[in-house]
């Protein structure tokens, strides 16, 4: 109980990231996967990726700007449960939907822009997976956090990935809503938005230190 | 520099058999975890398509050793179970969402059903659906429907040419197009909401010529029995040689008319939607390619064919058309 008190987070987004993953494997197995099931697993990876990729987007604001520190806990997590799900995506694109039939995967990359597109976001994401032990950021040091940086690139272009497949975006405005919501995250990490908010934070905080508290109330 | 003696070298013919066995092997190991599992996505791997070049023709094959009395389209091909094709549905009246359709659907009321006939005609006529039915003999016609999306069924239709009704409205000389429109009735359809981001009711077009070519099927049924809601009851159209949502459903009016009319999709998003949206693996849509397709019930991919796989019947009716600039 006490260990769940300390890490409700982390076991949250344990369970959260695999819940996608267990579904697909339990409506597998219950004939639940549509008429269409590699489009649906597709779709539902994909959602899975994107989801959990803004998620860990939003771990640093939501420490820089609103101070919740646990954040910073389940990022790598976060990351690395997004890349699963983009790696999954890949697999299930280029094995069961093109058979492995190089010939009509390189022509689908040429033809179609939304398969470019993710196919960028993957291979950025590959590094950063990669990299994303204690060991290599010891390694690169400095070096590791602008590495790191070019996660702000990956997941506009994974959005831009989303928006270019879908029939109409003029009435499926869900890459749109994606979309504004990673624009929003980016925006929380301008350095003018950083510091107001931290300002302001050390205007309604007790005097002490914050570590000295026990429990933060702000 | 080190002399490669040529014992060494790989004989052309393994080295291709080899990466062609690479290939396989990542197939199968990427397979086999599915389908060794089983469950749904083992069924469908073990489908593979016939494009698939490792094994051409298999999926039609292994049908037809499992069920022989399966209903086929000319081609071979056989057809979609009546579940699978009454329950994967683009019906957006109701939802965006293909599998939630027949749920929604279920309540439609699809009797007593009134067509309009009307425009540029000698004789309009409104019709009951009964009539119809009563009127012209229904006869099964198996064709292949491809999505625009990427994805093809093989579906047994019951119904009539539409040349036939036609003919008995009779076409004024001005009247050059027929336009099609779909039931507009939100307390039904839970997608024509006041917060719709569609311009309701559905409506398609044909060029009159094609709308009186023997393939231009006006549907009643499937698989011997009255349409399902989710397919578009009572009465739908079919247009195997064009993406699917050229099939306008749940039709309500048809009219006679002198210019080209306005289509929903057309509509929405002219640049990537054309009038015509006749099936054209050359032609790609601007976001995506449409040289293949994925059957459903199959893994893998099948080229798409020109026209659907009905060149010859309607390549005549786009003699000397640029293809390209009107998709």
């Amino acid at each position: 109980m006490r260990w769940l008190r300390a890490n409700w987070l982390r076991a949250l987004v344990h369970l959260g990231a695999l819940a996608p993953l267990f579904f697909i494997v339990l409506d597998n197995y219950r004939y639940n996967l549509t008429a269409n099931p590699i489009q649906e697993i597709t779709v539902r990876t994909g959602k899975a990726a994107l989801v959990l990729l803004v998620l860990s987007l939003a771990c640093t604001p939501l420490n820089t700007v609103f101070g919740f520190r646990e954040a910073i806990r389940v990022r790598r997590a976060l990351g690395l449960y997004g890349f699963m799900y983009v790696a999954l995506h890949l697999a299930i694109f280029v094995v069961l939907d093109y058979g492995v039939n190089l010939q009509l995967i390189g022509q689908a990359i040429i033809e179609k822009y939304y398969v470019i597109a993710g196919f960028a976001a993957f291979l950025i994401l590959v590094p950063l997976a990669i990299t994303s032990t204690r060991g290599w950021m010891r390694r690169l040091g400095r070096r590791w956090k602008t590495l790191h940086k070019l996660v702000y690139l990956a997941v506009p272009i994974a959005v831009l990935h989303f928006a270019l497949l879908v029939k109409s975006l003029g009435s499926r405005p869900e890459p749109l809503i994606f979309g504004a919501i990673v624009l929003g995250l980016l925006a929380l990490r301008l350095p003018t938005i950083r510091r107001a908010s931290s300002a302001l934070r050390l205007k309604n905080r007790s005097p002490l230190p914050n570590r000295a508290q026990g429990s933060r109330a702000d | 520099m080190e002399r490669i003696r040529s014992s060494e070298i790989t004989p052309e013919h393994v080295y291709l058999s080899r990466r062609r066995f690479m290939r396989l092997g990542a197939l199968a190991l990427g397979s086999m975890a599915l389908a060794g599992c089983g469950g749904q996505l083992g069924d469908v791997i073990s489908q593979r398509a016939a494009g698939d070049s490792s094994r051409p023709q298999a999926a039609a094959e292994d049908n037809a050793s499992a069920t022989p009395d399966v209903k086929r389209d000319e081609l071979g091909n056989p057809a979609n179970s009546l579940e699978t094709i009454s329950t994967y549905n683009n019906y957006y009246e109701f939802t965006e969402d293909k599998e939630g359709v027949a749920q929604l659907a279920a309540n439609f009321k699809a009797e007593p059903w009134k067509v309009t006939v009307s425009g540029l005609v000698s004789n309009p006529r409104t019709y009951d659906i009964d009539d119809l039915r009563r009127k012209f003999d229904q006869e099964e016609r198996i064709y292949r429907l491809r999505c625009v999306e990427g994805w093809s069924m093989v579906i047994p239709w019951l119904g009539f040419p539409l040349a036939k009704l036609l003919k008995e409205v009779q076409p004024k000389a001005e009247a050059k197009y027929v336009r099609f429109e779909s039931l507009l009735d939100p307390a039904q359809y839970p997608n024509q909401g006041p917060f719709s981001l569609y311009p309701w009711p559905y409506t398609e077009g044909l060029r009159l010529d094609e709308a009186m070519h023997d393939l231009t099927l006006m549907v009643t049924g499937l698989y011997g029995k009255p349409l399902p809601n989710s397919n578009g009851a009572p009465l739908r159209l079919a247009v195997p040689w064009k993406y699917g949502f050229k099939s306008i459903k749940a039709i309500v009016k048809i009219e006679l008319v002198a210019e080209q009319p306005k289509t929903l999709w057309n509509t929405l998003a002219p640049h990537e939607y054309g009038f015509y949206s006749n099936v054209n693996p050359q032609r790609p849509h601007p976001r995506w390619s449409q040289a293949t397709e994925r059957r459903i019930g199959e893994s893998g991919r099948r080229p798409t064919l020109m026209f659907n796989g009905y060149e010859k019947q309607v390549a005549d009716l786009y003699a000397g058309m640029d293809l390209q600039a009107n998709y």
